[in-house]
């Protein structure tokens, strides 16, 4: 499948002084590694701003919808699974063990995702 | 959203191009959309593609031809509680879509609803949808879209429109020597995968079309395409060919769909495969813009690509007549 990487596809929160956004434009990959605890993944036209991410334990995921039809965030084992999340719909996970995670939208099952958690 | 504009993709001849070779008929597509933008209807009978416009005189035939057996109409995708700049009110369309059926000059027998009848789940949704669908008077047969089971599995579609199906909604039903066929592949859905029937459900429809004889034309319907349109976009079902497997004896199979908001038709051999509009919002072409997502026409069109099926069963022909109409 053809991808366009959308502006400002992931954006870390980071939780230090005045919470404030700092925006990344993803151009070069769709992985990254993150060093920080808290971490923003947009869904948007039906795929996943980042669809491998690699993370520290006990970080939190926040999936946020910016699609105008509503997706489910669903773990592929059925550890986690948010409801169904409406335009500008937020779902948060801690991770608080190591590992691989595999997700998907439950409702349009070909938009996967992962997490490493290190 | 980006999506790419349908007249514009059609200006330059987007759509025209077959580079996935998945045998989808484009051109046949397009031209039934060129004719839904000056009011048309599109039909396809015996699997051949007929356009008329409207007003015009084979239009006219089509319009006052005698008819017996049986006829119903095809309704998809009214997404009720939708409001995003695709359509702020798919109220107002879903009514128009009403006004439509009762404007029929033959008034069908009864109404299959191919799914997302809400957008998202909701009783008011469900019952803002069975207000306005009343006014048809028309015993209304449903299947689920994936936007009907978004948090409890289905419980609560079954609850109102699945008061006599099987496992997670699948039932069937007979009218005027036609088997009728109604099928759920919006749940349990696999990562990575497409829409899926089940084993449960397959085991089922192999059972309940074991007795029939091949001379039965059957009509199967379900939300999402039961072949294979779009798998990039997810359109399609992973178990639907092992289905179709089972309806190989038959002389007569038709296959109606919803979920890709705009009119496809492939025929193979006995099977006529058909998607129907939406009311609510038309979806791009298969490819012609970065997801599936709704579409955004100007508003003057949308009622151009927003629709219903009118199906017609004449007992000495072989093929159901299929004819699409645009709202306007
Ligand atoms: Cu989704």
């Amino acid at each position: 499948m053809r991808r366009r990487l959308l502006n400002s596809g992931l954006s870390i929160a980071l939780p230090l002084v005045l919470s404030m956004t700092l925006a990344l434009p993803v151009t070069r990959a769709k992985s990254e590694e993150a060093k920080s605890s808290a971490m923003e993944v947009r869904v948007d036209n039906f795929t996943f701003a980042l669809d491998t991410l690699t993370i520290p334990v006990n970080s939190t995921i926040t999936w946020v919808n910016k699609d105008d039809v509503p997706h489910v965030i669903a773990s592929s084992d059925g550890l986690f699974k948010s409801k169904a999340l409406d335009t500008d719909d937020r779902y948060s996970y801690t991770f608080s063990k190591a590992g691989s995670y595999s997700y998907y939208c439950s409702i349009h099952p070909k938009m996967v995702g992962k997490i490493l958690v290190r | 959203m980006t999506n790419k504009n349908l007249f514009d993709s059609k200006a330059n001849g987007l759509i025209e191009h077959d580079h996935n070779h998945d045998g989808i008929d484009r051109r046949g597509f397009l031209k039934c959309m060129a004719w839904a933008g000056t009011g048309a209807l599109c039909v396809i009978e015996g699997g051949v593609l007929k356009s008329y416009a409207l007003g015009s005189q084979a239009g006219g035939k089509m319009k006052s031809r005698k008819v017996g057996g049986l006829r119903f109409v095809q309704i998809s995708d009214s997404h009720m509680g939708f409001n995003k700049p695709a359509n702020p009110d798919v109220v107002a369309t879903l009514k128009a879509a009403v006004d439509k059926i009762n404007a029929l000059p033959e008034s069908p027998d009864f109404i299959l609803h191919t799914g997302d009848i809400s957008h998202l789940s909701k009783p008011s949704e469900f019952d803002n949808v069975d207000q306005i669908l009343k006014a048809t008077n028309k015993e209304i047969f449903f299947v689920p879209g994936e936007h009907d089971v978004l948090n409890d599995d289905g419980a609560m579609f079954r609850e109102r429109y699945g008061k006599n199906s099987k496992g997670q909604g699948w039932y069937s039903f007979d009218k005027n020597g036609v088997h009728f066929i109604a099928l759920v592949n919006v749940m349990n859905l696999k990562a990575g995968g497409l829409g899926a029937l089940g084993d449960d459900q397959l085991e089922w429809l192999e059972d309940d079309v074991r007795h029939l004889k091949s001379s039965r034309p059957i009509v199967v319907f379900a939300h999402i395409p039961l072949w294979s349109v779009y798998p990039q976009w997810g359109w399609g079902t992973d178990d639907g060919a092992q289905a179709l497997s089972y309806l190989k004896k038959f002389g007569s199979v038709t296959v109606l769909n919803g979920h890709v908001h705009q009119t496809m038709q492939k025929v193979e051999g006995n099977v006529t495969f058909h998607t129907a509009f939406s009311t609510a919002f038309p979806q791009p072409a298969p490819g012609a813009a970065e997801g599936p997502g709704p579409m955004k026409v100007p508003s003057e069109q949308l009622r151009r690509v927003l629709g219903i099926t009118d199906v017609n069963y004449l007992e000495n022909r072989h093929a159901l007549g299929l004819v699409d109409s645009s709202l306007v």
